[in-house]
């Protein structure tokens, strides 16, 4: 081989690796191949490498150019299908070895037949022609193909990008929300927290108040009891003072040489009614005193047996001495029609006793206003009455005084309402009547009112 | 010398009689009660020119002690007869209703508890009058 054919081969082996270089480049573009194969990417920038590789192996065992610049090829081409092999999981790569795969087939046979030399290539010379040219065909078009997937493939991926950078936004925003949701959650429970608190509070304050409120018209009552209680230990004393005397003139009387029997009999009988009525205002005074510890102990809330009667009467005298230890000049009939037949109610004693003490201090107070007013011939009545009905055991309490305006018969059961100048009444009285008879007792009870005649409360209490 | 005590409680009668059981038995006093203002008045209707002293208390039901007070100063304002005289008793001892009874013309005036050796006294120096 003289020197100028070696040259030769060598230009057309550089023109080659130049083309193939510039073909692989191109296409390791197309197929971002620095990302999906780097070190193939590598391989394909040194090509030359392969192309001084052949130009040598040439040299070495003398072998034609063309045959070198075929091997060349073949060796590039084996490459390249290698190289779609190993990334056929992207589409348009598969499509690139489908479209250079009857190419390199052909190319393949074409070689073989000229290194072989057998005459076969001069024999279907036009058979190779055809196949080239449909090989071609072929590469082109399925080149364009992969061209158009690629395109559609970065569609898609521009959209699935799109589609994960709204996923990341909503994501943020979710997190976003969340941590408003939980801030405000927190935010609730706080307030929840206080609210319990404040409720907790309020009933402590409930409770306190009601205590109060009876702790209240206990006071009011205190100078009434102690009249209650002086009358009739006055008695207690003066009929012991007075026993003490008959005694001595008793023990005088045995002593005498004659005995008067009669005078005797009379003394003695006399000493056993004032033990009578020793032990009758005695307990009278107890009555008031247990009545009173019952009233200021907190309810215990269990339903006893007891005498209605018995109880109306006991806060009848309370209230009334109660007003009048306050107002010493006041007077009032106390009228009471006890009905025999009413026997022994079960219910919640010391609550029950609390409604009596408000209604007749009410009563008490409405006839003492109207009272003040001076009318000729007008005489304050406070009038108990109970009675056995078909609904159960009905107490009425009423009073001939100011009566109650319309306009303020709405209000006088709710909490904290009163008539009285501020400082006197609580507002708590009929408010906590009304819940201890319609809820404590399932009862009712009931205002009827005429003005400038008078009020009647009527409690039903079913049995 | 006859008496008309005035009181609600009809225990008073009683303690009276009792108290008194000597003067009574001896014929010194002689008393008689009513259980309420309206009751004295009556009472005093029929027996006017008898009674020589009314022993009211003041706190009762319906007409009041000194309500009774008055209508007895009003009624027997001019003798003859020389019109009875008014002890007041009350249990509240306070100074407006002792005011009141005074202006009313009360006799005088007592606080419950009753000092009984002290109004006996008091009686009996009215007896020798």
């Amino acid at each position: 081989m003289d020197s100028k054919s070696f040259i030769n081969i060598n230009a057309e082996l550089s023109f080659s690796v130049l083309v193939a270089w510039g073909i692989l480049r191109a296409y390791g573009k197309f197929l971002n191949l620095s990302v999906r194969a780097p070190r193939w990417a590598v391989a394909v920038n040194k090509i030359w490498v392969l192309g001084i590789g052949v130009a040598v192996f040439g040299l070495l065992f003398n072998i034609k150019s063309d045959h070198l610049n075929g091997i060349f090829w073949l060796l590039t081409l084996g490459g390249t299908v290698l190289l779609l092999l190993r990334i056929r999981d992207y589409r348009p790569a598969r499509t690139i070895l489908l479209a250079i795969a009857p190419f390199a087939l052909h190319y393949l046979l074409e070689f073989l037949a000229k290194v072989l030399g057998n005459g076969l290539l001069d024999e279907y010379d036009d058979a190779f022609d055809t196949a080239q040219g449909f090989a071609f065909i072929w590469l082109a078009t399925f080149l364009l193909i992969a061209r158009s997937q690629k395109k559609n493939l970065e569609a898609e991926r521009l959209l699935r990008e799109e589609e994960e950078q709204n996923k990341r936004r909503i994501e943020a925003q979710n997190a976003e929300l969340e941590r408003l949701v939980s801030e405000r959650t927190a935010a609730l429970t706080q307030q929840a927290e206080e609210l319990r608190y404040t409720l907790t509070e309020l009933k402590t304050t409930q409770a306190q108040l009601i205590q109060a409120e009876k702790m209240a018209s206990l006071g009011e009552l205190t100078a009434g009891i102690a009249h209650e209680i002086q009358n009739p230990l006055n008695f207690v004393n003066n009929f012991s003072e007075v026993s003490a005397e008959l005694v001595q003139e008793l023990e005088e009387e045995c002593q005498k040489a004659e005995r008067d029997p009669e005078l005797e009999n009379e003394l003695l009988a006399d000493l056993k009614q004032n033990l009578q009525k020793i032990t009758h205002h005695g307990q009278r005074a107890s009555s008031i005193v247990r009545g009173m510890l019952e009233h200021s102990r907190a309810s215990s809330g269990e339903r006893q047996l007891i005498d209605l009667n018995a109880l109306c009467d006991e806060y009848l005298r309370l209230a009334y001495h109660g007003l009048r230890a306050k107002d010493k000049t006041f007077n009032a009939t106390l009228e009471t029609h006890f009905d025999p037949n009413l026997g022994q109610v079960q219910v919640i004693s010391q609550d029950i006793g609390r409604v009596l003490l408000n209604l007749l201090t009410n009563a008490f107070y409405a006839v003492q206003q109207r009272q003040k007013r001076q009318e000729a011939g007008y005489y304050p009545t406070v009038t108990v009455s109970t009675c056995h009905t078909s609904e159960g055991s009905e107490i009425r309490v009423r009073d001939n005084g100011l009566g109650i305006p319309e306009s303020v018969k709405q209000k006088i059961f709710q909490p904290f309402f009163t008539t009285k100048p501020t400082g006197e009444g609580t507002g708590l009285g009929l408010s906590l009547s009304y819940d201890i008879i319609t809820q404590g007792h399932n009862g009712t009870l009931t205002v009827d009112s005429e003005e400038g005649r008078g009020t009647e409360f009527v409690i039903v209490l079913p049995e | 010398m006859k008496i008309l005590v005035v009181d609600d409680e009809t225990d008073v009668r009683t303690l009276f009689e009792q108290r008194f059981r000597r003067e009574i038995r001896s014929g010194k006093f002689e008393f008689s009660f009513a259980y309420s203002g309206e009751e004295a008045l009556n009472y005093l209707h029929s027996h006017v020119s008898e009674v020589v002293l009314i022993l009211s208390d003041i706190n009762m039901p319906g007409m009041s002690g000194l309500e009774l007070l008055r209508l007895v100063k009003q009624e027997y304002d001019a003798p003859p007869p020389p019109p009875p005289m008014v002890m007041m008793i009350t249990a509240y001892g306070d100074t407006e209703s002792y005011n009141q009874a005074m202006q009313l013309g009360a006799n005088d005036f007592l606080t419950k508890p009753v000092d009984f050796a002290a109004l006996k006294e008091k009686l009996l120096s009215l007896e020798t009058l």
